[in-house]
C-alpha cells in the first residue's frame, strides 16, 4: 500500500532522493532550493540514507564535485536554482559531454539583475543547450515521481546523461499538498543498482577522464551527445510506462490535456499546466473547446509529436516563462513554432517574469484571444506579454 | 582523416581508456642535440633519470643504460645535472 | 620513508613518455616523481594548464594512473568528489576494505593561487584525505606567461611588460603556503623541482596523513622565465640557495626546515639569470631588487624562529 502524504515539492524531492539512497550528493544552498538539501542532510545525519554528503562551498564546486563523484562509478545528486545553477553552468556542459547521469532537481527562479527570490524558467532555459535532459514537474507529485524516475532515464546505458528535474520555486517547492510515495524499497528497486559505464577507481585499468581533444576528434564526441539525446526521447517514455504500471501514474514527453477535439490551446511548462487546465475547463463551460498540452520533456524536445499532437488545432498559445532577449518571444515559442506544419496560429506570451503571479482569468483570457485569433485567421502581432504594465 | 574513427566507433564521453597510450607517439624528432652516455665515468646516482621529464632515460638493475631517442627531446637536464665529478652524459649535435 | 632511486627505478613508469610538454620544462619530472612514492594505486586530478594539455592529447595519454580533469578551476573539488565517492563505495562493499587508493590533486598557480583559491579552500577546509600540489612556475604559462598572483614583484609577463611608465608586475605575491597553512590542515610543506629526494619524502610523508595535505614546489618555467632549457633544474636549485623559496614543512604544528644554505647568495645572482628579470639587473629604477632581498632575509628569520618555536 502506497503512503500519501502531504508535501511540499522541496520535500517531495527530498523524499524521492531519500528512497532512491545515491551514492554522493554535493550541495550548497540557494533560495529556494534550501529546505531541500535541509530535509536530505537530515536522513544523512539520521542514517536514514548512506549517501555521502559534500557541503561544498559554492555551486560550483557542486558540480565539480559531482562530477568528480560520478565518474569515480557513484550514483550522484545535487540540487540548484537561479544564480546557483548559472554558477555552475561551465561545469554542468562538461558533465554532459563526458556522459556522466548525474540528477539533479533545480528550483526555478528568476536570475539576477534585478535580483529576485520568485519562480521563472530563466534559470534552466540558460542551460538548454548544455546536454542536459529537462523533464518539468506540475505538481510535487510529479516531482517525487519524475526524480526517482530521472535515475533511470539518464543511467539508460544508450542515454548516458544528467538529469535536471525542473520544479517551479515556491509555487512548487513550498506549497504542501498530498503526495504518493513508493517508499525506499519499491524506488530502490526501480532504479536497481548502479552500474557505471566506466569507473575511475578502478586503478587496475586506469583511464584518462577529461583529455584534450583536438580538431581531429571534438566534433564527434558532440554528435555522440546528440545521438544520447534522441534515444532518450524513447527511454523517457518507456521509464514513464514502467513507472505506470508500478504506480498507476503514467509519465511521457507531454501530457495531452482534453486537446482530442480542441479548437484552441495553451502549450506550457510546470505550474502553469495546473493553471491552464483549470482555464480550459472553465473555457469549455463557456462553450469555447479548449485544451492544454503539458510539455514534461523540454530537452529532448519532442518536436514531431507535438506538431502532431496540435495538428487539429486552430490557433495554439505557446507561454513562456523566461525571455530571450533580441529575439521576440520565449525558446520554447521558437522551438514550437519550429516544428508547426503551418495550419494553426501560433501566439507567444511571455509572462510570469519573477515570480509574477498567473491566474485561470489570465489564461481565460488567453483562451479568448486565440479564439477570436481562430476566427479571423488574424496572424499579427503574436508575440505578447501576460500581467506586463505597458505604460 | 579516414583513418580516425567515426562518432560511432568513438568511445563515449571523450575518455581514453588505454592508458599510457602517448608511448605511441614518438617526441625523439624534437631533438636537436642528444645526450650520450659515457658507462666508465657514470656513478649510478641515478639524479637524471628521477629529473627526466620524458621518462627516457633507461635504467635496469639500478644502473643507466641508455636513452629511449623514441621519446627524449633533447632537453639537456641529464647531462646539465649529471654529477660535476663525473660528468657522465654529454649532448651531442643528433644526426 | 627512505627514498632509494635504485628501488624506484625497478618498478613501471607511471607517468610515460609521447607527452607534449615543452622541452627541458620540468613539470613532468614532478609529476613521475610524485607518482613513484603514491604507485599504481593512485587517483590523479589535474587542473587545466601546461600538464594537463599536454600529457593528455586525445587519443593519447601518458598516464598509466586513472586521471580526471575537469576544467581550471574546479581540480580541487573535482578530487573532492572522487575521494567521497571512494569512501561511500568501500563503505557500501563495492571496494575491497583494505584496498586504500591515494588521492593527489595537480595545478599550476593560477589555477591554485588564483582561480581555483576557492576550491582548493574548500577541499583543505572539508578535510578530503587527498594531497594537493601546486607546481608553481610564477605565472599563467599555459596562455603564454601572463602574471599571476604567485609572479615575484618587479618580473616582467605579457601582462606585466617592462613599459616605459610601469615596469613589470608591480604586486608582491601572495604566500599561498602560508595562506593553506591557515586551514589549520594535518600537512603543509615546500619543496623545490631541484631536490627531488625532499619532494618525495615529502610526498610520502603527506599520504600517510588521513586528511588534506598540500605541497607547494617551484618548478621554472624556461619559456616564461628566459632562460636555456637544461638551467630550468639550477634555476630552482638557485632559488633554494639565494632563500627566496625555503624548503620547509609544517607537520601537524611542527616547523622545520628542511635546507639551510649554508652560504648566502645574493638573490641578484638568481635575478641575473632571467630574462624576465632584466629590466631590474640593468637598472633598478623602483628599488625592487633591495626590496626583494630584505623581504627574503625577514623572511628567513622569521622561519628559523617559527621553527625553534614549535620544536
Amino acid at each position: 500500500m502506497n503512503k500519501r502524504v502531504p508535501l511540499t515539492g522541496n520535500d517531495a524531492g527530498a523524499e524521492a532522493l531519500k528512497d532512491v539512497n545515491p551514492d554522493v550528493a554535493a550541495v550548497f544552498p540557494i533560495t529556494p532550493q534550501t529546505e531541500l538539501m535541509h530535509q536530505f542532510a537530515s536522513y544523512v545525519h539520521d542514517g536514514v540514507v548512506d549517501t555521502e554528503l559534500i557541503l561544498v562551498e559554492s555551486e560550483h564546486s557542486a558540480q565539480s564535485a559531482c562530477f568528480g563523484a560520478a565518474s569515480a562509478g557513484a550514483r550522484t545528486v545535487t540540487a540548484t536554482s537561479s544564480q546557483g545553477l548559472l554558477l555552475m553552468a561551465e561545469i554542468c556542459a562538461i558533465t554532459a559531454a563526458t556522459r556522466l547521469p548525474v540528477v539533479m532537481p533545480v528550483v526555478n527562479r528568476a536570475i539576477s539583475a534585478p535580483v529576485n527570490i520568485g519562480c521563472d524558467h530563466s534559470d534552466s532555459m540558460f542551460l538548454r543547450d548544455a546536454g542536459w535532459i529537462q523533464l518539468y514537474c506540475e505538481n510535487s507529485q510529479e516531482v517525487y515521481d519524475t526524480v526517482v524516475q530521472a535515475f533511470r532515464i539518464g543511467e539508460h546505458k544508450d542515454v548516458l546523461l544528467p538529469v535536471m528535474v525542473c520544479l517551479d520555486g515556491f509555487i512548487i517547492s513550498h506549497t504542501m499538498e498530498g503526495v504518493e510515495l513508493i517508499g525506499p524499497e519499491a524506488a530502490r528497486q526501480f532504479v536497481g543498482e548502479y552500474d557505471a559505464a566506466f569507473r575511475l577507481l578502478d586503478t587496475a585499468k586506469p583511464i584518462t577522464v577529461g583529455p584534450l581533444h583536438l580538431t581531429d576528434y571534438y566534433f564527434e564526441c558532440k554528435r555522440q551527445v546528440v545521438e544520447a539525446m534522441a534515444t532518450a526521447r524513447r527511454v523517457i517514455v518507456e521509464v514513464g510506462k514502467e513507472y505506470g504500471r508500478l504506480t498507476g501514474r503514467e509519465y511521457a514527453l507531454f501530457e495531452p490535456y482534453r486537446l482530442d477535439d480542441a479548437e484552441v490551446a495553451i502549450i506550457a511548462l510546470g505550474s502553469t499546466c495546473g493553471t491552464a487546465k483549470v482555464a480550459a475547463d472553465r473555457a469549455r463551460e463557456k462553450g469555447l473547446r479548449a485544451g492544454v498540452l503539458k510539455l514534461r520533456s523540454f530537452r529532448p524536445f519532442p518536436g514531431e509529436e507535438i506538431a502532431e499532437a496540435l495538428r487539429h488545432v486552430g490557433a495554439v498559445a505557446v507561454l513562456d516563462r523566461s525571455i530571450s532577449y533580441g529575439l521576440p518571444g520565449g525558446p520554447l515559442f521558437h522551438e514550437v513554432r519550429s516544428f508547426a506544419n503551418g495550419g494553426a496560429v501560433l501566439v507567444s506570451y511571455v509572462y510570469g517574469l519573477g515570480g509574477r503571479d498567473i491566474t485561470p482569468s489570465d489564461l481565460q483570457c488567453v483562451f479568448a484571444e486565440l479564439a477570436a485569433r481562430r476566427q479571423s485567421g488574424e496572424s499579427d502581432g503574436v508575440f505578447r506579454y501576460i500581467g506586463l504594465r505597458e505604460s | 582523416m579516414s583513418e580516425l574513427l567515426g562518432w560511432k566507433d568513438m568511445p563515449i564521453g571523450g575518455i581514453i581508456f588505454e592508458s599510457g597510450s602517448s608511448q605511441r607517439y614518438v617526441t625523439g624528432g624534437w631533438r636537436t642535440y642528444k645526450p650520450v652516455h659515457a658507462q666508465d665515468r657514470c656513478v649510478h646516482c641515478l639524479r637524471c633519470w628521477i629529473l627526466c621529464p620524458d621518462s627516457a632515460v633507461l635504467v635496469e638493475n639500478g644502473r643507466l643504460v641508455g636513452f629511449d631517442y623514441d621519446h627524449c627531446k633533447g632537453c639537456g637536464i641529464c647531462a646539465r645535472e649529471c654529477p660535476a665529478k663525473c660528468r657522465a652524459i654529454e649532448m651531442e649535435l643528433d644526426r | 620513508m627512505a627514498i632509494n632511486l635504485k628501488e624506484m627505478s625497478a618498478r613501471p613508469e607511471l607517468l610515460v613518455g609521447g607527452h607534449r610538454s615543452c622541452a627541458g620544462c620540468a613539470a613532468p619530472a614532478i609529476l613521475r616523481q610524485a607518482l613513484h612514492v603514491a604507485g599504481p594505486d593512485t587517483v590523479v586530478g589535474f587542473a587545466t594548464g601546461c600538464m594537463e594539455v599536454s600529457t593528455t592529447i586525445y587519443p593519447y595519454t601518458a598516464w598509466r594512473v586513472p586521471y580526471i580533469h575537469c576544467a581550471f578551476e574546479n581540480c580541487a573539488a573535482t578530487v573532492s568528489g572522487v575521494e567521497a565517492a571512494y569512501r561511500v563505495l568501500q563503505r557500501k562493499g563495492r571496494i575491497p576494505a583494505d584496498k586504500k587508493i591515494n588521492f593527489i590533486a595537480f595545478g599550476g598557480d593560477g589555477a591554485s593561487y588564483d582561480i581555483g583559491f576557492q576550491s582548493l579552500s574548500g577541499a583543505m577546509e572539508r578535510g578530503h584525505r587527498m594531497l594537493y600540489v601546486c607546481y608553481d612556475n610564477n605565472a599563467y604559462m599555459n596562455t603564454g606567461t601572463q602574471r599571476s598572483s604567485a609572479t615575484p614583484r618587479g618580473a616582467m609577463t605579457n601582462t606585466s611588460p617592462n613599459g616605459s611608465i610601469i615596469s613589470g608586475k608591480q604586486q608582491s605575491r601572495k604566500d599561498l603556503t602560508a595562506c593553506v597553512l591557515a586551514h589549520n590542515i594535518p600537512y603543509v610543506a615546500q619543496a623545490s623541482v631541484s631536490n627531488p629526494i625532499d619532494f618525495m619524502r615529502k610526498v610520502a610523508r603527506a599520504l600517510e596523513i588521513d586528511g588534506p595535505s598540500f605541497i607547494n614546489i617551484l618548478q621554472p618555467c624556461h619559456r616564461g622565465w628566459g632562460c636555456k632549457p637544461e638551467d630550468s633544474i639550477e634555476l630552482a636549485r638557485l632559488a633554494v640557495e639565494t632563500r627566496w623559496w625555503p624548503l620547509y614543512e609544517v607537520d601537524h604544528g611542527r616547523w622545520k626546515v628542511n635546507n639551510k644554505p649554508k652560504t648566502v647568495v645574493p638573490v641578484v645572482d638568481w635575478f641575473r639569470i632571467q630574462a624576465r628579470f632584466k629590466h631590474m639587473v640593468a637598472g633598478d629604477r623602483d628599488g625592487i631588487l633591495a626590496w626583494h632581498q630584505e623581504q627574503v632575509d625577514k623572511a628567513w628569520t622569521e622561519l628559523l624562529e617559527k621553527e625553534e618555536k614549535s620544536q
